[in-house]
């Protein structure tokens, strides 16, 4: 078993044309993962490497019955991107472009709420289910099938807690980047509860950041209804104060989303917190009675 | 990206937002010549620098001696102000707002930014205008009003009745709460079109007068907005800036200057965040964030070491990949194509992990270059903190 995508998912790429698109389309595409389309606007007729290309994603849905969409559309043209997938009836959207104005995220969430629709990201690495489809930009051999579930708002930091865990042979079922935005799609108390359900995920690591208060509700939320062990790490602890750090999410304001409350807020709700990020493989290791 | 007062209030005014009479001045002559123009019998005198608690700084005066105010223009152009917000090195003074005074009857707080909770534009409004809203929202929550704005249908009058009735406006001064109704309007109309991530007013001061009017203004962007608008672009203030973080941006690289003496160099923020947070557990401290990014190459790598090395702070460097989809041997041709370019004059920690890692450790180590390579984070740490000395 995996969460939300797994080897019978099939995906539309929107922008796959460009030079992100057609890059990652290709190594999904190698990974094994089901690419059955691609859309850009006026393109429709052409092939990246065999993957049939659409004017538009309800042109797509009624040729390849695709059922999930990778995006790699530009900022400026992102939220219409995100909302010509929901309409088209593609019921999960990852969005992996980075540098979307918060208020047109402010917009597409609304107009996605109390839709039959999930959205994933923006501004994120993607989703994988190990050795059944890679749906993103990380790189798919630092992964190995096991029993690790893994949300996280950042990218390269989840490559390193997926690379400990593959190196100390505990892998990983599927891994969920919810990226790094104020406002985004999915956040950690979405991808809980699936975790918490996935008969195969034995422990979940959940790599969170500075900014807002998305990890103290999910410490909430786990106090509540997760049973299973959680690992977490958040980032930024040495980050000061109003400073934005690469994330636009990032930042820390008014004494409110600081690194050293989540961790207290986590804790609090049993999570096993980790202060060094090179030892979340252990730590899962350890939770795990291996 | 941050404006200044004078710019936030110009934008107030072309959003039909009351703000007092008052213009940006640079020098004393600019100043009695605006002075006269603007002939009232109080006169404000505000330094322009992006950092709050300018007035407990010292950085504004009021006088009600058109002849005096040439002289306070004189002895604030040039000064430097440090309050809480700049650090303890202070913030020159290039601008100043001069603008006519009101007669304050009663101060509030107003303010609109997006609630991360829920995704939708709020505002944030409390009788108690002038104090720092933080402290407000502790010590006496209650006083704090929040209204969320549905983004799928806008601002509507409702919103605003809420949050004037909610105040009080009807016992404080009934004849401002329609004003009221259409200022907030008018805020939430600034705030979504111009891409803004705060607009702040505070004080908003009702005038013996019984008007409205804005006394004092933030406003702040969302940096991927502002591509959008040309006329914020124009405000941009580059004196605010730090000079490294203006050069890092030239070069498409994510940098923000710390106090500590190990700079770093990572690609992807939480990375970066997460090799900082490293750096301390081993007993030193980060000089800086730095992000180079998906796509490292060679000329990224070139200018985060010229970044890096400009800042005399810096007593080594390290150098923290996960190549994904970035191959390790390519980041390990640009360190040492940089290294030669750049003179490196610090020890050198370079961890490489993930795609093609051991080539390029390989490469690094065949390089003749004076660095140490390392496998895994904990270790890289050390080894650089080892070689710079722990932070005193």
């Amino acid at each position: 078993m995996s969460i939300l995508v797994n080897k019978n998912t099939r995906v539309v790429v929107q922008g796959i044309t460009g030079k992100e698109g057609s890059f990652h389309a290709t190594q999904c595409k190698a990974y094994g993962t089901k690419m059955v389309a691609g859309v850009t606007p006026g393109k429709a007729g052409q092939e990246v490497e065999g993957i049939p290309v659409f004017n538009t994603v309800a042109d797509a849905v009624k040729k390849t019955d695709c059922d999930t969409s990778l995006i790699f559309v530009p900022p400026p043209f992102c939220a219409d991107a995100i909302l010509e997938a929901a309409d088209a009836g593609v019921k999960l959207i990852i969005c992996i472009t980075e540098g979307i104005p918060v208020n047109d995220m402010v917009k597409v969430k609304r107009a996605l709420h109390g839709r039959d629709v999930r959205l994933i990201g923006p501004n994120c690495p993607g989703v994988i289910t190990v050795d059944e489809a890679k749906i993103g930009i990380m790189p798919g051999f630092i992964h190995k099938r096991g029993v690790v579930g893994v949300v996280s708002r950042s990218g390269t930091l989840t490559y390193e807690a997926v690379h400990q865990l593959s190196t100390l042979g505990l892998g990983e079922t599927t891994c969920v980047g919810i990226g790094g935005d104020p406002v985004n799609g999915t956040g950690f108390v979405d991808v809980l509860p699936l975790f918490e359900k996935d008969s195969e995920t034995q422990a979940v690591v959940m790599i969170g950041e500075i900014g807002g208060d998305a990890e103290e509700k999910a410490a909430e939320y786990i106090k509540k209804h997760v049973k299973k062990p959680v690992i977490s790490f958040i980032a930024g602890i040495t980050a000061p104060p109003g400073r934005r750090m690469g994330h636009a999410g990032a930042i820390i304001s008014g004494g409110k989303g600081t690194a050293t409350e989540k961790m207290k807020a986590l804790e609090a709700a049993g999570v096993r917190v980790v202060k060094n990020p090179a030892e979340i493989g252990q730590a899962v290791k350890a939770a795990l009675g291996r | 990206m941050n404006v200044h007062e004078f710019q936030a209030k110009q934008l107030f005014a072309q959003f039909g937002v009351p703000v007092p009479r008052g213009r940006e001045i640079t020098s004393p002559e600019a100043a009695t010549a605006w002075a006269s123009e603007l002939n009232t019998p109080v006169f404000v005198v505000k330094a322009q620098i992006h950092a709050g608690g300018r007035g407990k700084a010292g950085g504004v005066k009021i006088t009600k001696d058109k002849g005096a105010v040439a002289g306070i223009a004189q002895e604030l152009i040039g000064k430097t102000l440090i309050t809480h917000q700049t650090g303890p090195k202070g913030r020159k003074v290039h601008r100043l707002l001069l603008e006519e005074g009101a007669n304050i009857a009663k101060e509030l707080y107003l303010s609109i930014l997006v609630d991360r909770d829920t995704g939708w534009p709020t505002f944030i409004a409390s009788t108690e205008g002038g104090m720092e809203i933080e402290e407000v929202a502790e010590k006496t929550p209650e006083k704090i009003i929040k209204e969320a704005i549905d983004p799928a249908v806008g601002f509507q009058g409702h919103n605003g009745r809420n949050v004037a009735f909610a105040l009080g406006l009807q016992t404080m001064e009934p004849a401002v709460i329609n004003p009221f109704v259409q200022m907030l309007g008018n805020l939430y109309r600034l705030f979504m079109e111009k891409h803004a991530a705060l607009v702040e007013i505070n004080p908003l001061i009702i005038t013996k007068e019984k008007t409205l009017v804005a006394l004092d203004g933030k406003v702040s962007f969302d940096d991927n907005g502002v591509f959008k608008h040309d006329d914020v672009q124009k405000m941009r203030d580059l004196n605010e800036e730090d000079p490294l973080e203006i050069e890092a941006t030239a070069n498409s690289l994510n940098y923000v200057k710390l106090d500590g003496n190990i700079g770093c160099m990572v690609n992807g923020a939480g990375l970066a965040m997460a090799t900082m947070d490293v750096i301390k557990l081993a007993g030193s401290e980060p000089a800086n964030f730095l992000d180079v990014g998906g796509g490292a190459t060679k000329d990224t790598v070139a200018a985060g070491f010229r970044i890096l090395l400009k800042d005399p702070n810096v007593k080594g460097i390290f150098i923290n990949i996960f190549g994904g989809i970035v191959r390790c041997e390519r980041i390990a041709h640009g360190v040492i194509e940089a290294a030669k370019e750049v003179k490196i004059t610090v020890p050198l920690v370079v961890r490489l992990q993930g795609t093609n890692a051991d080539e390029g450790r390989k490469l690094l180590a065949e390089s003749g270059l004076k660095l140490e390579v390392a496998n895994d984070l904990w270790e890289a740490a050390q080894k650089i903190v080892k070689l710079t000395g722990k932070a005193a």
